[in-house]
């Protein structure tokens, strides 16, 4: 399936995947993540609940200290 | 409205405009300092600034303070270095910790939120609850900028009503500080986008 990761169009060779499969192919491993999909934000608790579909919208926000 | 026609207002009319609109910074460190002075400085109308610390020596490597403000709050001396800069924008200041109940309350009116935090949790903390309290509300975040050099590496990239700020990845550390040049660049970078915002 096709999805938009960050704004950039990204293949995932799978029909449907979870958002805590999605860290793992794309190997994100931060602790700090905020996770939204199609513009709802998405809570740690529901990662391996939440599955994204073809055509989803995913932004991935990794947070890091300092300001 | 697109680029080349935000360009072509003159600077009173962009003034004009900024006076009747409001700007929420959440911290007023090496982020929010900087940020609110630019803002400040080309004229939005009101300001409100919230944080709990005071200013330590330690904070002029970056933040719109001064050495003989060593010791006050962080928002009053800001308050007064605005005022200096533009006795016309209204300053609203809380000196008080931020968290999940009082960002909504302080912030519900502002047309714009600014997130300047230090700390990561912090910042997602204001993240999640605008996202769930507040959805139609814009917020601009800054998210890494240690260390010098690099400037291509900061950049600026918008999903829905978060704009995002930075490089996305450097973290502060003693061996990374953070430093006026890069943390102005994404102060500065976020006022920026205040100003896409509210001049659209």
């Amino acid at each position: 399936m096709e999805i938009t990761l960050n704004n950039r169009p990204e293949s995932i060779n799978k029909d449907q995947i979870s958002v805590s499969e999605l860290l793992k192919v794309k190997n994100y491993t931060f602790k700090m993540l905020v996770i939204k999909v199609n513009g709802k934000l998405i809570k740690k608790d529901a990662y391996s609940s939440y599955i994204i579909n073809n055509s989803d919208d995913v932004t991935v926000l990794h947070l890091v200290s300092g300001g | 409205m697109t680029n080349l026609e935000l360009r072509i207002m003159t600077f009173e009319e962009i003034k004009s405009k900024l006076k009747d609109l409001t700007v929420g910074i959440a911290g007023a460190g090496g982020l929010g300092s900087n940020c609110a002075v630019a803002l400040a400085r080309v004229g939005v109308g009101k300001i409100i600034i919230s944080d709990f610390d005071i200013v330590y020596e330690s904070n002029l490597n970056r933040q719109y303070f001064f050495k003989d403000q060593i010791g006050l709050r962080k928002v009053d001396a800001l308050k007064e270095n605005i005022k200096r800069i533009n006795p016309d924008v209204e300053i609203v200041d809380n000196y008080i910790k931020l968290d999940e109940n009082n960002i909504i309350e302080i912030y519900k009116d502002c047309d714009v939120i600014v997130e300047a935090f230090d700390l990561a949790e912090m910042k997602k903390m204001l993240i999640e609850t605008c996202l769930t309290e507040l959805p139609d509300k814009p917020v601009v975040v800054g998210i890494g900028m240690a260390g010098f050099g690099e400037s291509n590496s900061i950049s600026f990239r918008q999903s829905e009503n978060l704009y995002i700020c930075g490089d996305e990845k450097s973290e502060v550390s003693d061996e990374n500080p953070p430093l006026a040049p890069r943390v102005g660049i994404v102060a500065n970078m976020q006022a920026n986008a205040v100003l896409e915002i509210l001049l659209s």
